[in-house]
């Protein structure tokens, strides 16, 4: 097999893969929308009136202002302002900024750091194994929250930190996950002719068992990074996280929360609903692309 | 079979619902916190005394402005300089029917500070009393080796026990309810921990008798839940209403709104000690060997900084009063001396360049966010309004458990606190914030400032042993009017504390923050 | 042998992290306290010994069945948990079983009928169920159906009554309604999870060699789902929700707290919040040991329903 081949192979089915994914309306719709949500998270400044993470330019006695209205500084609160004065629209910008940042990092890191445990597991069995094992184990029966909690208390606050502490929680989930679908797919005809045609441990690892393990893997991601980002949300609400100078759409609801019996439904309302879009779109384009690198699925 | 199961337990939760119809003259009562114990001297902490109130009278009550009234001592005086007289009184029953006495009271003075491992003792009140002696059945004297004026005060801060039944009890025996046997109103049920508490109402009681006849406390930390637990009607009363809800509950034609302002300032707290300060930078953020906290200038420029009147107005919705000493109107040795600093930005600008920090500086502002009313806020509105006179400021908030420690152990430059006078008068927060740290003396433990002034602590020891109630008063006014003309601390505001009834019930709303069911009455 | 392993490793880990937070006199001490009284509670809780001599008591001690007294409560720190226990597990377990019982079938039929209306209706349900923090949705749970709609109660456990000694509360119609907000508010994400497994499972077992033998035989289409596609489908299901049990137990921290129920993932969080050590370290090794039992459990369920891999495989 020359290189030219595959590079034409890996074109086809690339062109291939399109079509399928482009067969559901809504998953593309999810993926345009997904899109937006990353233009926007990067344009955030330009799109912004107002820095919602520099102190000097709120005024609290712009708080807590009803959409539409006009503040001290001149500008309009399209969906109202925070009891600090911050208006809404520019603080789902950031906030949005912020949430898929620390979600997507820590979902992609612990997922690399996950399956790779996983995947040795279940290949070299025994005493890697169950070594493997037994730290997954360690660290599943921490329950997630208290770890984080516990870790955010002792490392302070930053998204930095609420990174490394959403890593800590979620790696060990992968790793049992993959392993728990390479086990099956070990004991199946095709691995144990790739076993005994000789190929190198990397090859078979990589080329055989990790591909087929992808399907449920995937599904496990897009519920982890909807998870990260809902975990971020819950940490912000027990008062631990991210600084509340620097709201993620998690703490901007967080800090909502409280307005919520009161009628001032805006400084709760307008960030979940971005939450939830943005959440929802992540698990369209998820669910069709599983259907799509399914190879037991493919017609 | 589990069909057959749900069904005797339908019947069963009917005939509940309708035995519960029975009980008219229960009063079911949603609170912030709960107690650590039953055991009135185990562990002081508001929480816990409060709940000991219930059921255990003290020798001297506060009313709900904290002033002292008559409680099992109908009379107290000082016979001389080192030795105070409590005259008891006369027919209290205890619980279990026997009488209570002069003994009772010394047995209490006795175990009250020596409870095993007590994270929190009550010793603070009695280490001062150096021998007691009972006279007669209903007279007893403490002797202290100083003058102590502040006697009566502190004898109303903790529970009396019965000496019958505390001989040899253990906390766990107040917790399981065996040694819960007091002369208060209410009579102990049950205590399930994280569930609830539950009383009913002493019929023997010597002083006015409760309206209630069965008391549910139930512990609802979070604050929007129990703000619902209120409107769905689970509870008839909840204590610390958030301030964000007060202004609906008012339009609720269901609830009433009890309000009164607490004993509790809100206040920075500032490294006035040291020459390097952890959280000060220079303008870029880069450490700096100097501390321009040090300079009353400069703190003076952060007190007219703040827009008290505006984080009163916006950050708690108007359910607070501007602070400008550390104990609101209305409470003993008040300074007339004394006003809220007015906002000033201007004048705070003049004064830094004057102090040689016109080109401003970094600070960082810590507070904690689970403590105070709206304290993450109020820090970052702090944060703001410095930002505004070229203080760079930044803001770090952590729980209670984070902050606390941290604080104590000097790591800050800046803090938001709060301090509640439990005993109503100055010399409490003087005495902890105020005066110089010194452990062998007891004073300045959470002088987390390090705020040092001989002329304040002369003053204040002086106070602290001058029987002369005029006198007294005098000297603590002197004491803060140097605290605060310093800004060793700088008070932003009172707490105004709010409490929800179920409408056609009033709660006689008390400066200690306290939620006693005496206290609520039905309103005609 | 192992478990042992891990239970000292973690207890060393938690011991050193709460250490590394601060000192739980600081919060538990009356503010008016002075630096004597300070110093005696600090003596009198044994905080004034160096950490490894304070950890090596506490081993010493674990070692007789004793994990030590709680700081705030001055009881034994076990006995507190158990205490608490009962409430949590019948919450977790009620919402486990909402979980299982309403996301099997759903996920089934979104996994037979992948593009029809139902399919896609249950698929943006469990979305919507994931996506959506738990504690916002609690708040608006108990907004609608205990402030607007009043149907059920905001907070609290309700009834109970003593089953085989244990207080439960689903017997009684009052401690059901209790029951029945904070349930669903726990459950919901573990529902979207099954959904999501079971529709994956189903759609890919559809496809299988084996289910389209036993269609090819003639056997009904009910026989075919219920015995061949829901044997596929378990193993994901049984392995992410054992898994998901601790979780739900420790998850019930948030749930409990925005509903007042009396269980023990609301002591915890108390008890975090006070530094409270004994208690702290006494949950984290009793939810351990109970997550090795469901490992375990879990394990041995997974080889019955998977021949293929061998029991042997796992336990090496």
């Amino acid at each position: 097999m020359t290189v030219g081949v595959e590079i034409i192979k890996e074109e086809t089915l690339l062109r291939r893969f399109i079509s399928d994914f482009a067969q559901s309306k809504i998953a593309v719709a999810g993926l345009c929308t997904i899109v937006v949500i990353i233009l926007i998270a990067i344009f955030a400044p330009l799109l912004s009136s107002q820095n919602p993470y520099d102190l000097g330019q709120l005024d609290i006695m712009d708080g807590r202002l009803p959409p539409g209205e006009v503040g001290g500084a001149g500008f309009t609160f399209w969906l109202g302002s925070d009891d600090q004065g911050r208006d809404m629209l520019s603080g789902i910008f950031y906030g949005l900024r912020t949430s898929l940042g620390v979600g997507a990092m820590s979902a992609f890191i612990a997922l690399f750091i996950g399956s790779s445990f996983g995947l040795l597991a279940a290949y070299f069995g025994g005493r890697v194994d169950s070594i493997i094992m037994r730290i997954v184990d360690i660290q599943l029966s921490f329950p997630a929250v208290l770890v984080a909690l516990v870790l955010l208390a002792i490392l302070g606050k930053g998204v930095d930190k609420i990174i490394i502490a959403l890593v800590a929680v979620q790696w060990a989930y992968y790793a049992r996950t993959v392993r728990g679908t390479a086990l099956v797919e070990r004991s199946k005809e095709y691995m144990e002719a790739a076993r005994c045609l000789a190929l190198n441990h990397k090859r078979i690892v990589f080329r055989h068992l990790l591909p087929n393990c992808m399907p449920p893997l995937i599904v496990v991601v897009t519920v982890q990074v909807a998870h990260a980002i809902s975990l971020e949300a819950t940490l912000s609400f027990l008062g631990i996280g991210l600084p509340v100078t620097e709201p993620s759409l998690g703490l901007l609801i967080a800090n909502g929360f409280e307005y919520m019996l009161s009628g001032k439904y805006w400084i709760s309302f307008f960030p979940g609903i971005a939450l939830l879009v943005t959440i929802v779109s992540i698990n369209l384009v998820g669910d069709q692309l599983r259907d799509v690198m399914n190879p037991r699925l493919q017609k | 079979m589990f069909k057959q199961k749900l069904l005797i337990g339908l019947a069963l939760a009917v005939s509940l619902v309708f035995a519960g119809t029975a009980y008219a003259q229960t009063l079911k009562i949603g609170l912030k916190s709960e107690p650590s114990s039953m055991d009135p001297h185990y562990h002081n902490l508001t929480p816990n005394n409060m709940m000991a109130l219930y059921v255990f009278d003290r020798l001297i009550l506060q009313d709900s402005k904290q002033n002292l009234k008559p409680g099992l001592a109908v009379s107290w005086k000082n016979v001389d300089d080192l030795t105070w007289e409590f005259k008891l009184r006369s027919g209290v029953k205890w619980h279990d029917g026997s009488d209570f006495t002069a003994d009772d009271v010394a047995f209490t003075i006795g175990r009250a500070p020596n409870v095993p491992n007590s994270p929190s003792s009550l010793g603070r009140y009695i280490k001062q009393v150096t021998g007691v002696e009972v006279v007669d059945a209903l007279t007893i004297r403490m002797k202290t080796a100083k003058p102590f004026p502040l006697m009566p005060t502190y004898m109303s801060t903790f529970g009396i026990i019965s000496k019958k039944t505390g001989s040899g009890a253990t906390t766990a025996d107040y917790n399981s309810g065996k040694a819960m046997n007091g002369t208060g109103p209410f009579k102990s049920v049950e205590w399930v921990p994280g569930d609830r508490i539950v009383y009913k109402r002493n019929e023997n009681y010597w002083g006015n008798k409760p309206e209630w006849s069965d008391i549910i406390v139930k512990p609802l930390s979070n604050n929007s839940s129990r703000v619902a637990a209120l409107l769905a009607g689970d509870v008839d009363m909840i204590d610390f209403v958030p301030t964000a809800d007060i202004e609906t509950l008012k339009k609720n034609d269901k609830v009433s709104i009890s309000q009164t302002v607490s004993n509790r300032v809100i206040y920075l707290h500032i490294d006035t000690a040291r020459d390097k300060s952890p959280f000060v930078t220079d303008i870029n953020g880069k450490p700096m060997d100097k501390n321009p906290l040090k300079d009353l200038r400069v703190r003076k420029a952060i007190s007219k900084a703040i827009n008290r009147k505006g984080i009163v107005e916006k950050v708690m919705e108007g359910v607070a009063i501007p602070a400008g000493q550390l104990l609101p109107d209305g409470f003993f040795a008040i300074s007339p001396n004394l006003k809220v600093e007015p906002y000033d930005p201007e004048g705070a600008k003049a004064l830094l360049k004057e102090a040689g920090w016109g080109d401003g500086f970094g600070l960082t502002i810590q507070g904690p966010n689970n403590r105070y009313v709206n304290d993450a806020k109020i820090v970052q509105a702090i944060a703001q309004m410095l930002t505004r006179i070229g203080i760079k400021t930044k803001v770090d908030t952590m729980p209670k458990n984070v902050f606390f420690p941290r604080g104590s152990k000097l790591e800050f430059s800046l803090m938001l606190v709060g301090w509640g006078a439990g005993s109503g008068e100055p010399s409490s927060p003087l005495g902890s914030l105020l005066h110089t740290y010194d452990k062998s003396k007891g004073f300045g433990s959470s002088n987390r400032g390090r705020f040092s002034n001989a002329e304040l602590d002369a003053a204040l020891e002086e106070a602290l042993a001058t029987v002369d109630r005029k006198k007294h008063g005098d000297l603590l006014i002197k004491a803060t009017e140097i605290g605060i003309n310093n800004l060793g601390i700088i008070p932003l505001h009172f707490q105004v504390n709010t409490w929800a009834t179920r409408k056609g019930l009033k709660y006689d709303a008390r400066t200690d923050e306290q939620t006693l069911a005496v206290g609520v009455k039905t309103a005609n | 042998m192992q478990s042992g392993l891990v239970l000292l490793v973690m207890s060393l880990l938690v011991f050193v992290g709460v250490f590394a937070i601060g000192n739980p006199v600081d919060i538990l001490i009356n503010p008016d306290a002075d630096q004597a009284e300070i110093e005696r509670a600090i003596k009198a809780l044994g905080l004034d010994k160096p950490m490894w001599e304070q950890y090596w008591i506490f081993l010493v001690n674990a070692l007789q069945g004793d994990l030590g007294r709680s700081f705030v409560f001055n009881i034994p720190a076990l006995q507190l948990i158990w205490q608490r226990m009962p409430a949590t597990l019948e919450l977790a377990a009620f919402a486990m079983f909402l979980a299982i019982f309403m996301g099997l079938p759903l996920g089934m039929i979104a996994g037979l009928k992948p593009g029809s209306w139902i399919g896609r209706t249950i698929m943006t349900g469990s979305i919507l169920g994931f996506s959506l923090p738990t504690f916002w949705v609690g708040l608006m749970m108990i907004l609608l159906f205990a402030v607007y709609l009043g149907w059920l109660p905001a907070s609290g456990r309700g009834e109970t009554v003593d089953l085989f000694g244990v207080p439960v509360s689903f017997l009684t119609l009052n401690g059901l309604s209790h029951l029945l907000l904070p349930a669903i508010n726990l459950a919901l994400f573990k529902l979207s999870l099954t959904i999501r497994l079971a529709r994956a499972g189903t759609r890919e077992a559809m496809l299988m060699d084996y289910v389209k033998f036993a269609k090819a035989k003639g056997l009904s289409n009910a026989r075919v789902i219920l015995v061949h596609v829901f044997k596929n489908i378990m193993i994901p299901v049984v392995t992410v929700l054992g898994l998901e049990l601790g979780n739900v137990i420790a998850f019930s921290v948030v749930t409990e707290t925005i509903f007042a129920w009396p269980g023990m993932g609301k002591l915890i969080i108390d008890s975090i919040n006070v530094l409270d050590r004994p208690v702290i370290v006494a949950y984290l090794l009793m939810t351990v040991t109970m997550f090795i039992v469901i490992n375990l459990v879990v394990d041995v369920i997974y080889s019955l329903l998977d021949p293929r891999v061998r029991l042997g495989d796992l336990k090496s």
